[in-house]
């Protein structure tokens, strides 16, 4: 709890400058991770980083990821961590009259979870098809661990793990034959029975595919996605279809593979699981990044302290005695909101309820808020649907 | 769940065994197979699949020894005067087996893998796509392989006795060999272009009809004079009258047909390659 007040304390500071360049994004394309929290090596076994996947959602006090869960153990010390895991320069992909992506910039840091959220149609599987090498850009620069992924595909196939959006597996083989191919095309694969039970399949190693659950399904495309022990898996959409249970095992993998060391792209518009699972996210829409930063940075760039009281409390006394870049409203009667850019700090909360004790008020269902990511999305995305 | 106090220790992770086996490893540790390996994998997972369909088997076995059986034994067919009936359809029914293989069977499973996404999720693996089709051609020599027994086997015991010299113990294998280059690359031309179903519907159509007039059961000679140059210039009656002309009438070498062969496997390889949309 402490640690988040400081974090977010150290943060709030920056929140202002922040909030500009998340609304500038689309013009600037160099808006990166502005991850600064220091790494602090821990000597706990990898296991214990599964705390990552226990990090509550909005409203918990579980520390933010960039705070208190990035000590993953870089097993693979060979990797160059200067590269990032996916660099992506004024992309550009057309089909025919559609252009599905346009002018896109990202850079996926190593050993973290990236997320790419958009709405239907954002141009979210072109981008990453793109990644994997499926697809030529028309424009623009992509680089997978360094590597040009048209060019140096036979170099990157080793080191990349891909989880198609759906299909990709022979219906009739069962799901232990088909781990026990992609096992045998790597050198160093996970051992099939191990991952099968990582995965939850081991009662129906024996079921063909085309008789699995959809869920199921997924899980045996995830799987066979990480069993060549790759450095950078790349996930379209992977918990789709899957029940509660199953999403929570895929996410708890997921956690797994970062605290192994291994970077992770993945398409959502689960907003929730970007929440939890992103170190970093960027929403695309059109084909083009309308917001990039931690799910904090993009969550917290404004922060709500809320109160009931007697109507008609003095708000510019009140707003005098605040930080400045502070907002103060009555709205509804009775109902006090104060925004600031960042998020709630001590100091404001310490503010306000001073400004009260003073005046003998008595600040009622007090809370402190931030939006959730998909209130975010939703503002930046818009509210109509989507094809 | 574990709920830590202030000043504990962090938990100990819990012992692995009992049940279930150890979390394995996730850390990366890169890297591609020898490629031998990888096509012996590949290789063995379709050949496992095509003998379990049993859509497959009927085409690749159960129509040419059926129709070996049943023509061989009864006089179904004039076939012409003074010849054995078995020795006639013996190497028709072995080009037909190699046609239901490399084409019909190939063009099925691949066209359908296609669709499936199979295709495309491979070539995100180490495995090339030079080895993917090295993968294929081992997988469909090896069901040949077995065709080719169980059609000896039969084609024995009903009393065929192959009038060949000895360059057949070569020429032979080489016939069937472009044959079957021949027979898969239409095949892969056929599966990389059209839709799954077009390939699935093309495919036996192709295969009904050149087990008419490929020479496989009913003789080339019935046909009328005019045709039949042209049906020893498709592939079926190539490889039959090929393989009719060593086995049956003793010949050394049908350059001919096989010159045939070669040429449809060069042309149809091309395309196939060319034209092969992987997704």
């Amino acid at each position: 709890m402490l640690m988040k007040h400081k974090q977010l304390a150290g943060f709030s500071t920056s929140g202002v400058v922040l909030s500009t360049l998340v609304e500038a994004a689309d013009r600037d394309y160099r808006l990166y991770v502005l991850r600064t929290a220091p790494r602090i090596p821990r000597s706990r076994p990898a296991m214990s980083c599964r705390a990552g996947s226990s990090r509550g959602g909005p409203g918990s006090s579980t520390p933010p990821r960039y705070a208190g869960c990035c000590h993953r153990r870089l097993a693979s010390v060979s990797t160059v961590p200067q590269i990032p895991a996916v660099e992506i320069g004024r992309l550009v992909k057309r089909y025919g009259q559609t252009t599905a992506v346009d002018g896109l910039t990202l850079s996926a840091a190593r050993g973290a979870v990236t997320g790419i959220l958009g709405p239907n149609g954002a141009g979210k599987t072109t981008t990453v098809e793109i990644c994997e090498g499926y697809r030529k850009p028309d424009q623009g620069t992509v680089r997978v661990l360094g590597l040009n992924p048209v060019r140096d595909a036979r170099a990157l196939r080793p080191r990349v793990g891909v989880m198609l959006q759906s299909g990709g597996i022979p219906p009739s083989v069962p799901a232990a034959d088909y781990l026990n191919l992609m096992s045998k095309f790597h050198a160093h694969p996970v051992a099939v029975p191990a991952l099968l039970d990582l995965v939850g399949l081991t009662t129906v190693a024996r079921t063909p595919y085309k008789r699995l659950s959809g869920g199921q399904q997924q899980r045996l495309s995830l799987a066979a996605a990480v069993i060549g022990r790759p450095e950078l898996v790349f996930l379209d959409e992977p918990t789709s279809g899957m029940d509660p249970q199953a999403r929570r095992a895929t996410w708890e993998l997921i956690g797994q593979l970062r605290s192994a060391g291994v970077s992770i792209i993945l398409t959502t518009h689960f907003m929730e699981e970007a929440e939890r699972l992103c170190d970093y996210v960027a929403i695309i829409d059109h084909g083009q990044l309308v917001a990039a930063g931690t799910p904090g940075q993009l969550t917290g760039t404004v922060g709500q302290l809320r109160f009931r009281a007697e109507p008609g409390l003095d708000i510019e006394s009140l707003l005098a005695a605040l930080p400045p870049a502070s907002l103060a409203k009555e709205s509804p009667a009775g109902h006090y909101v104060i925004e600031v850019h960042g998020a709630v700090d001590p100091l404001l909360l310490a503010a306000v309820t001073a400004w009260c004790a003073e005046r003998d008020v008595l600040a009622n269902s007090l809370r402190i808020e931030s939006r959730t990511l998909e209130d975010v999305f939703l503002e930046l995305t818009g509210k109509e649907l989507r094809p | 769940m574990t709920v830590l106090a202030r000043g504990d220790d962090p938990p100990e992770p819990p012992a692995t065994g009992g049940t279930h086996p150890p979390r394995p490893p996730m850390a990366p540790a890169p890297g591609a197979a020898p490629l031998r390996r990888m096509i012996a994998a590949q290789a063995t997972l379709e050949t496992r699949t095509l003998l379990r369909n049993g859509e497959q088997l009927l085409l690749t076995l159960v129509v040419p020894l059926l129709l070996l059986a049943a023509f061989g034994l009864e006089p179904l067919v004039n076939f012409g005067a003074g010849l054995s009936r078995i020795d006639f359809l013996t190497p028709g029914i072995i080009a037909l087996a190699v046609m239901s293989t490399a084409f019909t069977s190939q063009a099925i499973a691949t066209g359908f893998e296609r669709r499936y996404g199979v295709l495309k999720r491979l070539g995100a693996t180490p495995l090339s796509r030079p080895g993917l089709i090295a993968a294929k051609t081992a997988t469909v020599i090896a069901v040949e392989l077995l065709q080719g027994a169980l059609i000896l086997i039969v084609a024995l015991a009903i009393g065929w006795r192959p009038d060949a010299s000895a360059a057949a113990i070569v020429v032979v294998p080489l016939l069937i060999l472009l044959g079957t280059a021949a027979f898969s690359g239409l095949g892969l031309l056929m599966a990389g272009t059209l839709r799954a179903e077009a390939t699935l519907a093309g495919a036996n159509l192709v295969y009904i009809v050149l087990l008419g007039v490929g020479g496989v059961i009913f003789p080339l000679a019935k046909f009328p004079a005019g045709a039949r140059p042209v049906l020893e210039l498709l592939p079926t009656g190539a490889l039959s009258t090929g393989l009719r002309s060593v086995l049956q009438q003793g010949s050394a070498f049908p350059v001919g047909n096989a010159v045939t062969l070669m040429i449809w496997a060069a042309v149809a390889i091309t395309a196939a390659a060319r034209t092969f949309k992987w997704d």
